[in-house]
């Protein structure tokens, strides 16, 4: 509705609208906003402070890993308690580390970080929209997401410490207070937390589905969405579909903790008591659990997917390679996404067969997976690559995405997951997969468009040295641990200087830490970059990167409602690039073939006929804004 | 509404093309979908969960007249929901079907609601959504009985499931259920109390609907689309009693 008087401001008077925006207070301004493009930046500098938390956290307990007999005290003015008197990390906030570092990287980091910033802010600028549908519920999902972020938060200051039953909180480990402190209010406050954000990223959701469906510009099929709204758009349907499992199972999980249910727990012992719970069953909260931890997997991977489509494009100066082969197998995966599952439970004494079919359908995936890797790969061939800061990221994102996805087809197989299951070869595995390909992805995104967000440019050199200090750095800390995967070497594990044969991977383990350090410092280039170019940056042209897609035709620092007067019509796809006989090395949506005779193909002649027909449409779009 | 909203006619093949609805529905009733899409997996869960533990459990065998309450087989429905408020004897399920009919006669008045609504006639909207609101709150009413009457007990204590020490155990709640396993308990009360609150924030919704058209806001609006966004909502919760009910009372 918001949207509908702004329009009406848009197109009658351009100063009422300017007006309008003074009178816009600046807490409903830069606070309360209603604005896509102001939730989105939100949500990308709250994406940023967690990242630097989360790694902040994995920096910790990589000093236990890398230097088991090393002395913190040092860290006492910040850690406290937690450094206990022989001057070492405490065993219990080791496992509160790894459980809250995962829960921010996957969840506030690379879920409401990543989707949460670029769902937002090019949904509506790339489809051709003046704001979300309904730009109420698209603040009240950031605010849901800032409360989830503050409880959350506000378990690492608790006495008890916050979460520690890994980021899955498996039961009974976390289903039972006594079980270790964590357990206690760090784990109500974390299922807390995760039930508003569960409720967050549903609003989210919803919103970015119903924008893409009805507020699509006049021209816009499907079949025109850059490839970016297609990944938004199937990982907003993969979270709509598998959160709410999340709910109930993070629900009765507060039953069985709270309310003395035994959803998730039977016979069990603990300090040599007998507990009266019986008739639940814990691998029952796995099942739940991992439908929706596996389409979580792909909820954080497919944007970062989309970004790197729309990047490589750019950069290469070509169209993208099987623009439907990768809407299909996005939508391949989409589907996979859900019956994968089980996979990640190949050791809880699942029937063989059981686990044989779900192997298939999980080596399945790797059929789409290897046709977008290589549709990226055959769009950057022979293509007149431009290497910005965010393309050198894209392809950063393509080289992580294929050694972190081979890996996958080892794990894939029952047979072979049996030995690695939670070994730090699963850690390298999804780290390099899931975390650094869709890490890259966040920041080509952010590289790419902070000339839109901003209408600042980032500094290309700093970009270029924050680059290639994650890249190498990435590669550094995770493909070690392959090595010690293979050899055995298990996750979550605080000590394991006692093992007999381990003591000979201390080395490596030290170099692996040493690489996190390096890398985890290189990211201050980027924070530096980041927050000095919102300031002090060039002023960005409206089209630095010469691209097609609609939100660069939208003034540099637009409005709400980002378009003055009409918004533009689409004629053709977003990947117009080096089009032969075309004058320019590209051609925008919104400019028709009937203004391109020279590069039109044949058919796109015959498309011509339809324009005047796309044009019709101007009054229904507008009568659309108006009800 | 649509002869106060004339939305220009957009050519069939041109339906996909932007520009318009595609769907030929706001995007507020398209959420309002999409979010019940979202909730048939937050149900889907729990029943799930419920088909888990059932079948994780021991069935009566036996004849139907040797039935007992015991926590080492699943109880049938038909003996632990068999009483009627004020009467004595046994009517199994009547209770519950009798709740069940309220509910979806209940969606037969939300439907005639929102068909008022497409009229533009207001005092009909009126009418039946008042009587929907009685009808959701009639049922919450009944499902409040039927809870407590679960919490009781068998009326007479021999009748009850045993302890380990062979005492009787004196009314259910989370923890311990008289009529078998704990877990039939803890699931009832989980899945139908999670139901409730749905039906209750459907009774909120329903009388804030009411409200608003007794104001007459609708009515300046031009449309009673609320009434159908919320007609959605109701139909849904209905739908997913049936389904309920067919877990808890018939399987």
């Amino acid at each position: 509705m918001e949207t509908a008087e702004l329009h009406v401001h848009d197109v009658h008077s351009h100063d009422e609208h300017e007006h309008e925006h003074h009178e816009l207070g600046f807490i409903r301004k830069y606070i309360f906003s209603e604005d896509h493009k102001t939730i989105a930046k939100q949500y990308l500098i709250s994406g940023i402070i967690w990242a630097f938390f989360g790694g902040a956290l994995s920096i910790l307990f990589r000093l236990q890993l890398g230097f088991p007999g090393a002395k913190l005290e040092w860290l006492r003015p910040i850690l406290g308690g937690w450094i206990n008197e022989s001057g070492k990390l405490d065993p219990e906030f080791y496992l509160a580390l790894v459980t809250m570092h995962g829960t921010i990287m996957v969840f506030f980091v690379l879920t409401a970080g990543l989707s949460g910033t670029f769902s937002n802010f090019l949904i509506p600028l790339q489809v051709g929209a003046r704001d979300m549908a309904s730009g109420f519920i698209n603040m009240l999902s950031y605010w849901f997401f800032f409360v989830s972020s503050v409880l959350m938060f506000s378990s690492l200051f608790i006495e008890t410490g916050p979460a520690s039953g890994g980021w899955v909180i498996y039961p009974p480990l976390s289903a039972l207070p006594q079980a270790m402190p964590g357990s206690g209010l760090g784990m109500t406050l974390w299922l807390l937390s995760m039930t508003f954000f569960i409720i967050s990223s549903l609003m989210g959701g919803i919103n970015y589905i119903c924008t893409i469906i009805n507020l699509r510009t006049r021209g816009m099929t499907f079949t025109k969405l850059p490839l970016t709204i297609w990944a938004f758009f199937l990982t907003a349907v993969l979270g709509l579909l598998s959160f709410p499992v999340l709910l109930s199972a993070a629900l009765l999980l507060i039953f069985d903790r709270s309310f003395g249910t035994s959803f998730y727990l039977s016979e069990i012992y603990i300090n040599g008591e007998a507990l009266p719970n019986v008739g639940g069953s814990a691998i029952l909260y796995q099942h739940l659990f991992w439908f929706l931890g596996h389409p979580e997997v792909y909820i954080v991977l497919l944007p970062a997917l989309g970004i790197t489509s729309e990047v490589i494009a750019t950069n290469s100066r070509k169209p993208i390679f099987g623009y439907r082969a990768m809407i299909g197998s996005m939508m391949g995966i989409t589907a996979l996404a859900f019956i994968v599952w089980a996979h990640h439970m190949f050791v809880t004494g699942m029937n063989p067969f059981l686990g044989s079919v779900f192997m298939f359908l999980t080596l399945i995936i790797a059929v789409p997976s290897a046709v977008k890797a290589f549709n990226y790969i055959t769009t950057l061939w022979k293509g007149n690559i431009i290497f910005t800061p965010a393309m050198l990221f894209s392809i950063g994102l393509v080289s992580m995405f294929i050694s972190g996805g081979l890996t996958g087809i080892i794990l894939g197989n029952s047979a072979l997951d049996i030995n690695l299951h939670d070994t730090y070869f699963v850690v390298a595995h999804f780290h390099l997969v899931m975390g650094a390909a869709s890490f890259f992805g966040l920041m080509a995104g952010v590289y790419h468009w902070f000339p839109k967000m901003f209408g600042k440019m980032m500094n290309r050199t700093a970009g270029y040295v924050h680059f290639w200090c994650t890249f190498v750095g990435v590669y550094l800390v995770f493909f070690p641990m392959h090595y010690i995967g293979i050899a055995g070497f298990p996750r979550r594990y605080y000590a394991w200087t006692q093992v007999n044969g381990f003591e000979a991977f201390a080395d490596m383990n030290m170099f692996i830490s040493i690489a996190a350090i390096l890398t985890f410092t290189s990211q201050m280039v980027f924070a530096v970059n980041f927050f000095y170019s919102i300031f002090k940056g060039k002023a960005a042209p409206q089209n630095p990167w010469n691209s097609n897609t609609l939100e660069w035709t939208a003034p540099v620092n637009a409005g709400h409602g980002n378009w003055v007067g009409e918004i533009p019509a689409v004629y053709r796809w977003a990947y117009d690039y080096s089009k032969p006989g075309s004058a320019t090395d590209f051609i925008p949506q919104n400019v028709p073939y009937s203004a391109t005779p020279e590069s039109n193909l044949p058919e796109e002649n015959e498309e011509i006929a339809t324009e005047k027909e796309i044009d019709g449409l101007l009054e229904a779009q507008n009568e659309s804004y108006n009800r | 509404m649509s002869a106060i909203h004339a939305i220009p006619a957009v050519p069939e093949k041109m339906t996909w093309s932007g520009g318009s609805e595609p769907l030929k529905a706001s995007y507020g009733k398209l959420m309002m979908w999409f979010f019940l899409i979202s909730d048939t997996f937050t149900f889907s869960a729990l029943l799930v969960t419920y088909g888990m533990i059932r079948f994780s459990q021991n069935a009566y065998v036996g004849l139907p007249e040797n039935f007992h309450f015991a926590t080492t087989h699943w109880p049938v429905p038909d003996k632990v929901f068999e009483a009627l408020p004020f009467l004595s004897g046994s009517y199994p399920l009547f209770f519950v079907g009798i709740m069940t009919f309220i509910l979806i006669f209940s969606s037969v008045t939300m439907v005639l609601a929102v068909e008022a609504g497409h009229r533009g006639d207001r005092a009909d909207v009126e009418k039946w959504m008042l009587w929907t609101i009685v009808g959701g709150a009639t049922f919450l009413g009944s499902q409040a009985w039927e809870w407590g009457h679960f919490i009781a007990g068998p009326h007479d204590l021999s009748l009850a499931a045993t302890n380990l020490a062979g005492e009787p155990i004196v009314g259910a709640n989370l923890v311990r259920n008289p009529y078998g396993p704990p877990a039939f308990a803890d699931l009832f009360f989980f899945i139908t109390g999670f139901h409730g609150t749905h039906v209750f924030s459907g009774v909120i919704l329903n009388i804030m609907i009411f409200f608003n058209t007794a104001t007459g806001m609708y009515e300046k609006r031009g449309h009673y689309e609320m009434v159908e966004k919320v007609g959605l909502y109701w139909h849904f919760v209905d739908l997913v009693w049936v389904f309920v009910f067919t877990f808890f009372y018939l399987v």
